[in-house]
């Protein structure tokens, strides 16, 4: 697998050349400098997906939200949503 | 599911030491088992208890000794000599014994820093001090450059057992309640966060803290304690398979009962490691009967070291090998196993 | 953790099972191509829940248990050359390769340190200009991006003292392998979430289409897992065979197009042999010729390693479904945690180590 969690950037390096970017990420109280070589999009306050010491993707909060919702509202007998 | 036996335990497996064989799981209880116990075996250390029980003259005193070795010597929340002393106080109090005298013996690697050297045996000291126990005897070595990590020590204790006071794994009884006193893994987090390499900024300190005035609340309130143990490498697992081995039982712990703090629980994500798994040096379990539970809950909760004590799970029945299980937040029981060795951060 | 916590919620799981087991009309073989979600798969009891429901395949998806002998061979051999610090994940050092492992090696003094991330052994390099430090990379293709930044920023740096062991592997390859294969049983499968993070859902698309089989995006919380689980039934019992995403959380289609960029700058695609399934074309990432100078099989001499499996390990079966860890007559016998045979108890993640550590006291 590929284990990896969701932080949060509280703060991004300055770097000139994008794949030497960096953001300090925060994981409920632990947090690292982690690479955002993949991620140029990344943005404080977002939520990435960190995986030995870079972030593979931005959490897409919309998308999260709705999963949520939708699960939600699924019918406990079983019923499609 | 298979009808699987395992056939253990196995022989030693490995012609020459590994971490793991330290490291508080399977290859450790493996090299006790087939070789440290065999060769010393008595009735006194087949007790298999954190400290060996034994009558002086109508006194019943309790013995224990136990090294440390511990990267890095200095830790948030403790250093390698306040570890020495709580942890050697710990295994004495587990046995229900007041803590009277420890000895300190130091095997120092030439070139270590004196300025270090005089913290940690002050924080001996300061440790000693505040459980009002004194250092009576000890040890000094010094070996080559390379061939020592700083700083080892050892230390051994000795205490007194009060009449009436029996804490044993072969008390331990079907609908007994364990109830915790803290929350998990901060040591075990806070150490090896703090190892080369891993670079993460937090706040989690280790949980070394001497346990012996709280066990001895415990013991004045008069609850029927049948069992304490501390829960050192291994982690809480370690601690309740190995008991509920000894004793031959079934016990069952619940996941969502079990205290870890926010920033423990997000390191373990991190690192792909089980909280169950990790070292405390300031954690320990009781056994007591269920009827006692809230009395107990109570006593401990009085102390600072108490605050968060709760109720993590019961004895169930006899077993005939004993088992640990634990019910997850699903309501699905699976066994909990000893690790291999320590566990190792992972990719995967 | 935030987005981490709701997906392990117990009701909304229990809504799931539910729904599953009225939408199942008859028991469904799936496989979860990735190690993670066998793990969270046996952590959670997913495989209970559904019993009798669906039958959990434990695909090859543990990038640590499938890197052949041959390569944890020559990583003892390197890691035992004079002067080198050798890094790797943690999990790569209980590894047995054919006489030791790396934990092993370290125990007679080997300098072998576990890094978190493989630029942390560049810096490594960059300390330690006397020392050779050499960084072993195995993963699926969520992994290797790390790697082949680490590749990149050796060859600007022209840091002369830091190579790198490159082991990784690519997931579509054995997924068409395993289907490909006469014996196969699996009627669908979750797709590793992390790995399409990076390489997105399209490869799959023309797998799903042309062996008639639904493959689900899938994350590794249990609320994931179920709701993967969940719309792999439904497409079977409806009869249709699709990529979905149900990760798309983390997911796009088109994956993290500067990672790719970067794989495919550094990395050639090369056939490769997995542990316990034998080689499999196109399935390997490799160094290219530009970085031959930070190759560490280019650096030292290892190229006469070519080790043999255990026939003894019946790993392969295990991967493909055909039989379950605990009918292999060495598992728990001569195949441990401790002394594993072959790839699927060696590391955590292996679908017989998994079995081992959750499951081994039947009497409970």
């Amino acid at each position: 697998m590929c284990l990896a969690v969701p932080g949060r950037i509280i703060s991004l390096s300055n770097a000139s050349d994008p794949l030497a970017r960096t953001g300090r990420v925060d994981f409920s109280g632990v947090s690292r400098e982690i690479s955002l070589a993949y991620v140029p999009e990344a943005k404080v306050d977002d939520y990435v997906i960190v995986h030995a010491g870079f972030a593979l993707s931005v959490l897409d909060e919309e998308e999260a939200k709705a999963s949520l919702q939708a699960f939600r509202e699924l019918d406990a007998a079983g019923e499609d949503r | 599911m298979s009808d699987l036996e395992l056939n253990c335990p196995l022989p030693l497996q490995y012609d020459r030491i590994v971490m793991a064989h330290g490291g508080g799981g399977r290859l450790m209880q493996q090299l006790l088992d087939n070789l440290i116990q065999p060769a010393f075996s008595n009735p006194l250390l087949n007790q298999k208890h954190d400290s060996a029980v034994f009558d002086i003259n109508g006194v019943r005193l309790a013995f224990t000794t136990d090294s440390y070795v511990v990267k890095p010597l200095f830790f948030p929340g403790g250093d390698i000599g306040k570890l020495a002393v709580c942890g050697t106080l710990n295994d004495l109090a587990m046995s229900g014994a007041k803590p009277l005298y420890l000895t300190c013996a130091l095997i120092i690697e030439e070139g270590f820093p004196m300025a270090d050297l005089q913290r940690i045996v002050q924080s001996m000291q300061r440790t000693a001090e505040e459980a009002g126990v004194l250092i009576v005897t000890g040890d000094t070595k010094v070996v080559d450059k390379g061939k020592g990590d700083g700083v080892f020590i050892n230390t051994a204790g000795i205490g007194l057992i009060e009449a009436g006071i029996e804490s044993n794994p072969r008390r331990i009884k079907a609908g007994d309640s364990i109830i915790l006193n803290g929350d998990l893994g901060r040591h075990g987090i806070s150490v090896i966060l703090e190892r080369e390499g891993l670079n993460f900024a937090h706040e989690i300190e280790s949980d070394c803290a001497d346990l012996s005035g709280l066990v001895e609340d415990l013991l004045a309130s008069g609850i029927e304690i049948h069992c304490m143990r501390d829960l050192t490498r291994g982690g809480l697992a370690a601690a309740l398979i190995e008991l509920a081995a000894t004793a031959r039982q079934h016990i069952e712990i619940r996941e969502a009962m079990l205290p870890v703090n926010s920033n423990v629980k997000s390191a373990c994500e991190i690192l792909g490691f089980d909280p169950v798994y990790i070292a405390n040096e300031g954690a320990f379990i009781a056994f007591v009967p269920e009827e006692q539970t809230e009395q107990t809950l109570s006593v401990l909760r009085r102390h600072p070291l108490g605050r968060q004590a709760s109720r993590i799970g019961q004895v169930k029945a006899a077993h005939p090998r004993g088992t640990v299980t634990l019910e997850n937040v699903m309501g699905v029981s699976r066994v909990l196993d000893l690790f291999s060795g320590e566990q190792l951060p992972r990719i995967c | 953790m935030k987005y981490l916590q709701e997906y392990r919620d117990p009701a909304t799981a229990k809504k799931l099972v539910a729904a599953i087991k009225t939408a199942a009309t008859r028991p469904w073989k799936i496989m979860e191509v990735c190690g993670g979600q066998t793990h969270s798969a046996l952590k959670y009891g997913i495989d209970q829940l559904l019993d009798g429901v669906i039958e959990l395949i434990h695909g090859p998806g543990c990038p640590v248990c499938v890197t052949p002998i041959e390569y944890i061979d020559k990583a003892l051999a390197i890691a035992q050359a004079p002067g080198v610090i050798f890094c790797s994940f943690g999990d790569m050092l209980r590894v047995p390769g054919s006489a030791s492992d790396l934990l092993g090696l370290k125990a007679q003094g080997a300098d072998i340190r576990i890094v978190y991330s493989p630029l942390d052994a560049l810096t490594l390099a960059q300390q330690n200009p006397d020392r050779q430090v050499v960084f072993f990379g195995v993963g699926f293709e969520t992994t290797a991006p790390a790697t082949a930044l680490a590749a990149y920023q050796a060859r600007q740096l022209n840091l002369e003292n830091f190579t790198l062991l490159v082991c990784h592997v690519r997931v579509p390859p054995v997924i068409e392998a395993l289907l490909h294969s006469p014996s196969n049983k699996v009627q669908g499968f979750l797709g590793a979430g992390h790995v399409c993070s990076i390489m997105g859902y399209h490869e799959y698309l023309p797998i799903a289409a042309r062996y008639r089989i639904p493959i689900v995006i899938t994350g590794f919380e249990p609320v994931d897992l179920l709701q993967g689980l969940y719309m792999t039934v439904q497409q079977l019992e409806e009869g249709r065979f699709e990529v979905e995403n149900e990760y798309s959380r983390v997911v796009k289609e088109q994956g993290n197009l500067p990672a790719q960029e970067l794989l495919l700058k550094v990395f050639d695609t090369v056939d490769r042999s997995w542990r316990g399934l034998g080689p499999i074309a196109g399935s390997g990432l490799a160094l290219n010729a530009d970085h031959d100078d930070w190759n560490a099989e280019q650096r030292f001499p290892v190229a006469g390693i070519a080790t043999q499996e255990s026939p003894l390990c019946r790993s392969g079966d295990v991967l493909q479904g055909l039989i379950k860890p605990t009918q292999c007559p060495e598992f728990g016998v001569r195949c441990t945690p401790d002394k594993p045979l072959g790839a699927t108890m060696v590391s955590s993640e292996g679908a017989c180590a998994a079995y081992f550590h959750y499951r081994i006291h039947p009497h409970v």
